[in-house]
């Protein structure tokens, strides 16, 4: 393997509160190179604080420190805000949540697309246009002249998130970090959305972070995961192999989800002594 | 004894028919599913038989008495709803004693305090928390605040709205656990939208799986669980839920 596209050593995230400073991600180390990596944990795990430390996209007072952030040879955390926007988006975007809170309402969607490109690239208007219709086709979206029109009031869940992907990819980054992309839609949508993920990211030779909650789904869709809890990896494992999971907490996430052919009485529940130390 | 019985249900929103044609009984003390896709009418079911959507043709009867189109206290009393999501579905400002007194208040049942703590404690609740705010409990507490506040006034019949889809996988396992042991202990009937199989077949005994407002099938859960359906919808949403290998 050549060197990691991104290699971070000892990432910690910082916030202060009234009973003094809490860290919510302590001491995180991986590396990232041109393939799919799942990152799993609980809501408070700390997994979105770390794709947003990447970014440098956590607010003072909340403070981002490590040992090393580094990002294709470029020092994230010795970067300016303004060379931080040069990288921020062409060479590494984010695909949030709700596509109903993330995209524009007053601006069209053909608009949205465009202004990704024009933020980093000089383009002609035909070409930008063209570019536009084609990231679109890119997301399986049929009749992307007219879609390029509409609003993103005037479209599904579904198709709001395969919009937003468009405009992620269209800057073409090298690393996409997708941050509970398919939380808010339809069981039937969610594989529809993580498809064009995959096809995007496979056929472009990205590297891919999956940050979610779901352990089956990042499970099928990336090569390795991690799990935090509390802001540490307890586990690292590859795909493949999370039936073989060591961790008490990896093993008692993946007994608490019931099966479609369920025969258990009774789920069992975390206990959360088992592991942390005091 | 039915419980719930819907016959020849048509539900609008203006002038859209969203749920067409439905027939559907719900014994006493059994636990059926509506599964199906957004937007397939599954929780405007919910909404009519609670009184939310009123505009409705056709004939919904709770514990063999029809309801009207207009407020009914007593099928309000019977037939309490649990809604998706614990963090819009608490008023901010107001303590968990006062969530879970107001329908004592609504119904005019007369109590001295002692109901809000058993009931707290049915679902498993501390004490402690009895004047804290929304913002000061957890995801997995917070629901069981809006499952307690459905238990109140006593019904008989449970009908949940998605009721563990906004919550970790560690916590949606305790509030399965305690849905399961509520209907255990009080003999309640459930009636649960849901999009999440597994939960199906860990907690009902019925499904129906509904497409654009309509049920494709209805199915014994037992059933299900081998993969045996007959509509080729119902299929598709078996084969999605498997190959995601829930």
């Amino acid at each position: 393997m050549t060197a990691p596209l991104l290699d971070i050593e000892n990432l910690r995230v910082t916030f202060p509160t009234s009973t003094g400073p809490v860290d919510v991600v302590r001491g995180l180390s991986f590396a990232l190179g041109r393939e799919r990596l799942g990152i799993v944990g609980e809501s408070g795990s700390g997994k979105s604080m770390t794709g947003r430390a990447i970014l440098r996209l956590v607010r003072p007072p909340g403070r981002v420190t490590a040992d090393r952030l580094h990002f294709d040879g470029i020092d994230l955390l010795a970067q300016n805000p303004r060379r931080m926007r040069l990288i921020r988006g062409a060479r590494i975007s984010m695909v949030m949540q709700d596509p109903k809170f993330s995209l524009n309402p007053v601006m069209t969607i053909g608009a949205q697309i465009a202004e990704a490109v024009l933020t980093h690239e000089r383009v002609s208007r035909v070409d930008l246009h063209s570019r536009v219709v084609a990231m679109l086709e890119a997301v399986r979206i049929d009749d992307p002249d007219r879609v390029a029109a509409l609003y993103p009031h005037e479209v599904s869940g579904g198709m709001g998130q395969r919009v937003m992907i468009a405009m992620m990819l269209i800057p073409q980054p090298d690393v996409l970090i997708a941050d509970e992309p398919t939380s808010a839609l339809d069981g039937s949508v969610q594989a529809q959305v993580l498809d064009i993920i995959d096809e995007q990211i496979t056929s472009k030779g990205m590297g891919l972070i999956l940050i979610s909650h779901d352990l089956n789904m990042v499970a099928s869709y990336c090569e390795r995961i991690l799990v935090m809890y509390r802001g540490e990896v307890v586990e690292e494992c590859r795909a493949d192999a999370l039936a073989d999971a060591r961790h008490p907490y990896t093993r008692g996430l993946l007994a608490a989800m019931p099966h479609i052919d369920e025969t258990r009485d009774e789920l069992p529940v975390l206990d959360r002594r088992a592991w942390t130390t005091p | 004894m039915t419980a719930i019985s819907l016959r020849n249900l048509d539900i609008f929103y203006g002038a859209t028919k969203v749920v067409h044609d439905l027939t559907l009984d719900i014994a006493e003390g059994e636990s059926v599913a509506l599964v199906g896709e957004s937007g397939s009418g599954k929780s405007t079911v919910l909404k009519a038989i609670t009184g939310l959507a009123t505009n409705w043709t056709g004939a919904i009867a709770v514990e063999g008495v029809p309801r009207s189109h207009r407020i009914d206290r007593r099928c309000a009393r019977q037939c309490q709803l649990v809604f998706q999501d614990p963090y819009a579905s608490l008023h901010p400002r107001k303590t968990v004693d006062d969530a879970l007194s107001e329908p004592l208040a609504i119904h005019g049942i007369p109590d001295d305090g002692r109901r809000v703590e058993t009931t707290m404690a049915a679902v498993g609740l501390d004490a402690r928390l009895r004047f804290r705010f929304p913002h000061q409990l957890s995801g997995g507490q917070r629901q069981r605040v809006a499952i307690a506040r459905a238990l109140m006034p006593e019904p008989r019949i449970l009908l949940l709205d998605e009721p563990t889809s906004a919550l970790d996988v560690s916590v949606q396992a305790e509030i399965l656990n305690l849905l399961k042991r509520l209907r255990r202990e009080q003999g309640l009937t459930y009636l649960m939208v849901t999009h999440n199989l597994p939960v199906v077949s860990f907690l009902c005994d019925r499904l129906a799986v509904m497409q654009k407002g309509r049920i494709v099938e209805i199915a014994e859960v037992a059933r299900f669980k081998t993969g045996a359906l007959a509509s080729p919808y119902a299929r598709e949403l078996y084969a999605a839920g498997a190959s995601r290998g829930c």
